[in-house]
Order: structure tokens, then C-alpha cells, then sequence
């Protein structure tokens, strides 16, 4: 009976896993028939897709052929999501420093559990209260309309705090104790000790944290498009109103036809971001490598 | 007669309700080699760890009585702990050179305290690897990292480390307890020289090994400090029955 069972979990756990990975596999064959369909099905050159500024996918009487210039949307992913990852990590180094170094005790019981219940907050609440608090205040007191890049990757950094505050805290902890009180026994203070040798031993599984946060960043949608103004240009200053990828995907989707043109730009843009996190992870992977010869 | 460097004067150590050192009194001299033996958990690393005040690094632990540092207080609150650490350095059981070059490995300690010109922290490390009996083997890689050196390597680039902050008392916890014998050897031959400037302390399991580098020796038992003196009348000739025991391998 025992030799059934452990043979029945073991072909079930298999077929688990191939499950995923056939998933993943047509997932992945389906963003890049579509989103591939633009360049050689539609003839849309991939220079003028991803450096054009104007999206115009239906032509109009005096318009020659659709454009459908991505540039202002990738720009806006890539400058909101690394503004919010220059504002997250820093802070979330500190955190993780705090929790793990300064107050291990309270820092572990309130801290930590106060973190996670941050990253279980849905991300339309996120976007609510950027629009209700954010917006406004950006409107009275900075100037502009409010709806901006400010208020897009102020939400954001929120958003990706848990992340990498938990990856970092991790990798900090997973320190051995011996560094410590190698550099204690040398006569250190406990902050030339985390500055000189806990940051940068941790330094693999930090910057793994700040990647992972960026990844989520980039594909973050409903609380950035609630406060960004979504108008399809390159943003002049933080000011500036501007769209991301993922935020003309949601609002684009309902109106277009599969098989068009304009969908199939959509789907484009949907590669363009599993391009974009799956470079994220390989740079994850080369990091935690590079690591772990040293 | 020898100068008295470090003395513990009525020395009562505990862990939460565990009495780890019963009213130690004990002098340590310039310029000698002390070892402290004694079966496991007899106290006496938590003693040499009372020394330099790494104990304040476990929670729940409390001590009573003195440590006098050249007649002072180590456990005055007015002393400075990083200060301290500074004078009294450390060598621990397993070695533990930082996850970075043998350079800065080296130059670690004279940074932290102040020093930053280049040309003063290449002459501390070449000098302190020299001191510890490893320049050789690492100059032609001292800018790789410290983890691809062997352990009896590293044991002595840890003992580096230390030197370039120039202490004066080093304290040893079974500095060689985790190396072959010919790294242990290189290691007892480097104590035996760097006495000539520093006062060792160091914790041994290894009978012979007191033995053989220590000129005094203290023997613990259970908390207590049982026996101390010049390390060949210990050897040859204890005073007391459960010394005599201990050396001729009846317990422990």
C-alpha cells in the first residue's frame, strides 16, 4: 500500500510540474505569435514600433498608413519603474538592515508582519488612494494636474516595497554570524560593521531583491494608470503626464478586433514586457551566480 | 617578576540562570603565553570571551566582578566597548576572513580606524602578513578573494587581520581546533613568535598543545577556575586531584 502511494504522489507531483511548464511554454508561443504577428503579418518595421512617438493604429482620410510608435509607452514603464526602484530601494536596504541588524526582536514580531500586510493590499486600493491623496496634493502644492510620473512612481515604490524589503532581509540574514563578530572583535561599530562587510556580503541577494522589485514595477498596471493621466507622449519632467505599457494594454484592449492591426500591437506590447522581465531574471541569474564563486 | 596586563578579580558569569563562571581570579602576564583548559563547557572560552566583552553580543548574559585592562575596568560603563576591541583582539575557533580580498581583509581594521591613505595600508598589510607567517604564499593574490585560501591559510590571515590593528592582548579560541596538524603546527609557531609583542590568551582543547606553546596555564572545571600556574608544573606536578585527573586523561 505504502509503495502505491509513494508511487501515485510521485507521478502526481510530474504531472504537476509538466503541467506548469506546458503552461508557461503556450503562454509564451502565444504572446509571440501575436505580438510577432505586427512585424510580419501587418509589415510594421520593428524600428518604427519601438522608436515611433505616434500611435494612430485606425488610419484616418489623410493618414497613409497606421502607426503604432511604442516609445512613449516603454519610456514611461522604464522611467516610472526605475524612479520607483531609485526611491524603494534605498529605503528598503535600511528596513531590512533595521529588522535584521538594530531591533532583531520587535523587528521580526511588528515590522515584518506589517510589511506583508502591504504587499497583500490590492493594487486598485493603491490607486485609489494615490488618486484621492497623491493627485491632489501634487495639483495644490508642486503644480501641474496631479496626474503625473511624481504620482506614478510614488505609488509604485510603495507597491514594491515588500519585495524587496523581504528579499533583502532575507539575504541578510542569511549571513553568517561570524562576519559580525569578526568585525566586532576588530574593534567595529555596529554601523561600520553593516556598512563595511553585511551590505556588501549581502550585496547578490540585494540587488536580486531590487531586479525582482523592478520586474514588478514593470508589470504593475491599474494603481500606475489610475494616476499617471495616460496620454500617449515621451514626459517632458516628473510633472509631466505620460502612460506605461501595461496601463494602454488594459485600456486598449476592449476596443480592438483580434486579427487587427491594433491588437496585434497590443500583443506586441505584451512581448515587449515578458521580454523586458525575462531579462530581469537572467540578470538575477547571472548575479546569484557570480555570487556564488566568489 | 612579569607585568600583570589583564586580571579578573571575583569574576561571576551568567547565562539567564546558568552560573557559567564561579569568582574567577586570575592574572594574566605581558608577554606570556596563558592557556586555559578544561573539559567542554567548563567556561573557559566564555571567560576568554569575558575578556574583550563579546559576550555583550548574547542575549541574557550578566557579569559580576571586575576585568582590569592594564588597572582599569573593562566593565566600567564609561569604557569604551569599541575601544576595547580595538586593545584586546581575537582570533575565533573556525576561521572567518570577510567575503573579500586578502587586501581588504587585511586592511579591514585600519580602515574602520581611521586610516586612508593607500600607501600607509599597503605597508600595515604587507607588514601584517609578514607578522603572520603568510605573505608568501598570497602576494601574488592578494587582490582575490580571501574564501579560495585554505583553512590554515585563512586561520592565519584572520590572525593578519588582527595584527594590522595592532592590539595588545590577543585572545585565541582554539585557534587550530578546525585545521590539520601542519597548519596547527605553523600556527603554534607563530604564537610562540608574536609573544614576543602581544599577550596570548588561548583556549585548547588539545592538552598537548598547551603543553606545548603555553608558559601558564589555567585549568577550569565546571565553572570554577581549579588550578593556575607555570604550565610545566601543571603538567608535571598539579596540586590539585581533579588537575591531575584531567591531564592524565581520567575525565574529560
Amino acid at each position: 500500500m505504502r509503495k502505491y502511494t509513494d508511487r501515485l504522489s510521485k507521478w502526481l507531483s510530474f504531472a504537476c510540474a509538466g503541467l506548469v511548464v506546458i503552461l508557461t511554454v503556450s503562454i509564451l508561443y502565444f504572446i509571440s505569435s501575436k505580438g510577432l504577428a505586427t512585424f510580419f503579418v501587418n509589415d510594421v518595421s520593428i524600428k518604427e514600433f519601438l522608436f515611433g512617438v505616434r500611435w494612430s493604429p485606425e488610419p484616418s482620410s489623410e493618414q497613409v498608413k497606421p502607426l503604432v510608435g511604442s516609445l512613449p509607452l516603454t519610456s514611461g514603464s522604464i522611467i516610472i519603474s526605475f524612479l520607483a526602484a531609485c526611491i524603494s530601494a534605498p529605503l528598503s536596504i535600511l528596513v531590512a538592515v533595521f529588522i535584521t541588524e538594530i531591533a532583531p526582536g520587535w523587528g521580526r514580531k511588528i515590522i515584518q508582519p506589517t510589511i506583508e500586510l502591504l504587499a497583500g493590499i490590492p493594487s486598485v486600493v493603491y490607486g485609489y488612494i494615490g488618486l484621492s491623496v497623491l493627485v491632489p496634493f501634487i495639483r495644490n502644492s508642486i503644480g501641474g494636474l496631479g496626474f503625473s510620473v511624481l504620482a506614478g512612481f510614488l505609488v509604485l515604490s510603495v507597491m514594491i516595497l515588500p519585495t524587496i524589503i523581504s528579499v533583502s532581509t532575507e539575504s541578510l540574514r542569511a549571513l553568517p554570524e561570524q562576519w559580525k563578530h569578526a568585525s566586532y572583535a576588530l574593534g567595529a561599530t555596529r554601523w561600520q560593521t553593516i556598512r563595511m562587510v553585511l551590505i556588501p556580503a549581502a550585496r547578490p541577494g540585494l540587488i536580486t531583491g531590487i531586479v525582482l522589485g523592478l520586474a514588478r514595477a514593470f508589470g504593475e498596471a491599474l494603481a500606475v494608470q489610475m494616476v499617471i493621466g495616460n496620454v500617449r507622449k515621451v514626459p517632458d519632467s516628473i510633472l509631466d503626464q505620460t502612460i506605461t505599457l501595461t496601463s494602454a494594454i488594459t485600456m486598449d484592449m476592449g476596443y480592438t478586433v483580434m486579427g487587427s492591426l491594433w491588437n496585434n500591437a497590443l500583443w506586441s506590447m505584451a512581448l515587449m514586457l515578458l521580454l523586458i522581465s525575462f531579462f530581469s531574471i537572467l540578470t538575477i541569474r547571472l548575479i546569484s551566480k557570480r555570487g556564488a564563486i566568489r | 617578576m612579569s607585568k600583570v596586563k589583564v586580571f579578573a578579580k571575583d569574576l561571576n558569569l551568567y547565562y539567564k540562570d546558568f552560573h557559567a563562571l564561579k569568582n574567577a581570579n586570575l592574572d594574566i602576564q605581558a608577554n606570556k603565553i596563558t592557556a586555559l583548559i578544561g573539559p567542554s563547557g567548563c567556561g573557559k572560552s566564555t571567560f576568554l570571551r569575558t575578556l574583550n566583552r563579546m559576550n555583550d553580543l548574547i542575549e541574557g548574559v550578566r557579569v559580576e566582578g571586575a576585568v582590569c585592562l592594564d588597572g582599569q575596568d573593562i566593565y566600567d560603563p564609561k569604557i569604551d566597548v569599541v575601544n576595547l576591541r580595538k586593545r584586546v583582539g581575537m582570533v575565533f575557533q573556525k576561521p572567518n576572513p570577510f567575503p573579500m580580498s586578502v587586501y581588504d581583509n587585511v586592511a579591514y581594521g585600519p580602515r574602520i580606524h581611521g586610516i586612508k591613505k593607500k600607501q600607509q595600508l599597503d605597508e600595515i598589510v604587507e607588514l601584517s602578513l609578514h607578522s603572520a607567517a603568510l605573505l608568501d604564499e598570497v602576494k601574488d593574490r592578494l587582490y582575490k578573494s580571501a574564501l579560495g585560501l585554505s583553512g590554515g591559510q585563512q586561520q592565519r590571515l584572520c590572525i593578519a587581520r588582527l595584527l594590522a590593528v595592532e592590539p595588545e592582548v590577543v585572545l585565541m579560541d582554539e585557534p587550530s581546533s578546525a585545521l590539520d596538524p601542519i597548519s596547527t603546527l605553523k600556527i603554534e609557531e607563530l604564537i610562540q613568535v608574536l609573544k614576543q609583542e602581544y599577550t596570548i590568551v588561548i583556549v585548547t582543547h588539545n592538552m598537548q598543545q598547551a603543553a606545548r606553546v603555553s608558559d601558564l596555564t589555567a585549568f577550569f572545571l565546571m565553572g570554577e577556575l581549579v588550578e593556575y600556574g607555570v604550565t610545566t608544573d601543571i603538567f608535571t606536578n598539579p596540586n590539585d586531584k581533579r588537575t591531575e585527573d584531567y591531564i592524565t586523561g581520567r575525565f574529560g
